[in-house]
């Protein structure tokens, strides 16, 4: 089961989830997913032809109106920003291309 | 320290001015600074916003009907509070001031509470003992080198010690329910949609609950009064009739004749120590005693909660975390040369071990070529687990079960090994996937005086039942009343 999930895995799916990983924490993580992955793969055994998947365990979202109501106002929603520019309104990130 | 108070006592000595909201919160804020050194419980204090709202309390004068008047709350660091750093126990929320209120926040202070901090918790909620908290361990007030349990520990140790009545936390798989019962106190998780999660930052939607962590259930089914009812911010929260909680408790004098209590034995055949099993068994006798009909059921598909939980709850973590990239809020890396690049690197340097592990077991299981293996197969298996309460709910009206199939595990006992830490979760996370209500309430301690805790799981939306089989159980036994020791030691220091 140690080859289940390679180092080469892990770097595949951080990329995918936009996260770095130091070396240590590749190794590890390999590791455990491995052990986690095979312990989860007990579900498998599980016969569910013909069961419906559960998405969410409430009653149907109650929808309201589609209609203009308050919001944040801008200046509350870009305080928190490491690189706010409240009077332009807008976020500020670095280029988008390298 | 004083001995603990519970929120309906401290309300009546509000309302009766034998006692001033001011002088309450000053004794919790008292409490705070003399334990948390120890505990670690709280994030953040809030001693002027919380002394200046005790003071316009003591000044009102149409305040009587206010159900949580002058009662101090802690709440869980994952509910926002506008002006009060809420981080989540994440440094990539390091020193974040939300804009707004969470709904519980809001209808908490409309009731007349007084919000006195920030609990400690796991990082976004995803851990069983607090331990993965950006910024340090809470310990447990029954035994300073154990956990609390979590991921709701600091609220859980907060009641617990004693600092304050009440406290939210917040119950994805477990994460109120197991540090309630290793803390001793009485933990309640709400149906689904019970009450409104807006506000709460999001973990795993489908299975994110609020509920209150007290002393009593009574005190736990006044907070329910209050917190619970429709929020047209969250869509997922019932339009529903709302009983009133506190009132179905008073209808106990029957004790619990004609109620039907389920008990799947085939679960409990290995993993679950004695002394759990022991004070279980007691406890079922004593319901049992009180007129209730013991019934065996089974939840056949119950040994694979664990596997389906952890794929469906991680696949749901990664996309409502993929929120956090450095732009509207919290830390960003610096330095960056292309957005791609500020992404990575604040995501890496912001998030701790087990939420990225946990990310990429997430995106791992909704990648193309594993969805249908892992992430499918889980939401189907998750209908089955449904099913068979569905089908227990037949013929029973609550479902008991250990809370936790140990007492309170020492720091650093399980941080090594994430399956043994998940495993903490065993008899916590059907009621999740199954969006039912689920309570613990404190039903003995072992030889080394650590708090057991008895959970009562009822049918969806019928919070009422089980909170009342809870407080009747309750009622007639001592458990709730017992206290930690904190060493005198520990305190002069």
């Amino acid at each position: 089961m140690t080859d289940r999930f390679s180092r080469s895995d892990v770097e595949r799916v951080a990329r995918l989830a936009r996260l770095e990983l130091n070396a240590e924490e590749k190794d590890l993580f390999a590791r455990q997913l491995a052990g986690i992955l095979a312990y989860a793969e007990q579900i498998q055994r599980v016969p569910t032809e013909g069961i419906e998947p559960t998405s969410h365990a409430g009653v149907a979202a109650t929808l309201r109106d589609d209609e203009v109501r308050p919001s944040l106002p801008r200046e509350a929603s870009l305080a928190a920003a490491p690189d706010g520019d409240a009077a332009a309104g807008l976020f500020k990130v670095p280029r988008v291309l390298g | 320290m004083d001995t603990p108070i519970r929120a309906r006592e401290i309300r009546e000595a509000v309302a009766r001015r034998q006692a001033s909201a001011v002088e309450i919160c000053r004794a919790a804020l008292d409490r705070i600074a003399a334990l948390n050194p120890l505990l670690n419980a709280f994030r953040a204090i809030a001693p002027e916003r919380a002394l200046a709202r005790a003071a316009e309390l003591d000044a009102r004068v149409d305040r009587a009907n206010l159900p949580l008047l002058g009662v101090p709350v802690a709440l869980k660091d994952n509910l926002c509070t506008r002006g009060i750093a809420t981080t989540a126990s994440s440094r990539i929320l390091d020193g974040y001031l939300p804009p707004y209120d969470a709904t519980v926040v809001e209808r908490l202070e409309a009731a007349g509470a007084v919000i006195v901090g920030k609990t400690n918790c796991d990082e976004f909620a995803m851990g069983s003992s607090t331990e993965n908290s950006a910024y340090g361990p809470t310990r447990n007030p029954w035994a300073l080198d154990r956990t609390p349990g979590g991921s709701s520990g600091g609220s859980a140790a907060a009641v617990a010690a004693g600092i304050v009545p009440l406290a939210l936390g917040s119950d994805t798989g477990g994460s109120i329910r197991q540090p309630a019962a290793l803390c001793g106190a009485v933990g309640f998780k709400p149906s689904y949609g019970r009450v409104s999660r807006y506000g709460l930052i999001a973990f795993a939607s489908s299975l994110d609950q609020i509920g209150p962590i007290a002393t009593t259930v009574a005190d736990a089914a006044i907070a329910m009064d209050v917190l619970a009812g429709h929020d047209p911010r969250d869509s997922t929260a019932s339009a529903s009739p709302v009983p009133n909680f506190a009132d179905a408790l008073a209808e106990t004098r029957d004790g619990l004749r004609g109620v039907r209590v389920g008990v799947p034995r085939h679960l409990f055949s290995e993993g679950v120590d004695a002394d759990v099993m022991a004070a279980f068994e007691a406890a079922i006798d004593v319901t049992r005693d009180r007129g209730a009909e013991i019934v065996d059921v089974t939840l056949p598909h119950s040994p694979q909660a664990i596997p389906v939980y952890y794929v469906i709850a991680t696949a749901e973590a990664s996309a409502n975390l993929a929120r956090y990239d450095g732009v509207r809020y919290g830390y960003r890396a610096p330095d960056a040369r292309t957005l791609a690049d500020m992404y990575e690197r604040t995501r890496g340097a912001g998030f701790g071990r087990e939420v990225k592990r946990r990310i990429i077991l997430g995106t791992y299981v909704l990648s193309a070529g594993y969805y249908d293996a892992y992430y499918r197969q889980a939401q189907q298996v998750r209908t089955l687990i449904r099913g068979d309460y569905d089908k227990a709910f037949a013929s029973v009206d609550v479902i008991a079960m250990p809370t936790s199939p140990t007492a309170a595990f020492a720091l650093g006992e399980r941080t090594e090994d994430p399956v043994q830490m998940y495993l903490s979760d065993v008899f916590t996370v059907g009621a999740n996937l199954a969006g039912l209500p689920a309570v613990t309430v404190p039903c003995g301690l072992t030889a080394s005086r650590l708090p057991i805790g008895l959970q009562f799981t009822g049918r969806t939306m019928d919070d009422a039942t089980v909170l009342r089989v809870a407080d009747v159980y309750e009622r007639v036994t001592p458990w709730s009343s017992e206290r930690p020791t904190i060493p005198a030691s520990t305190l002069s220091r």
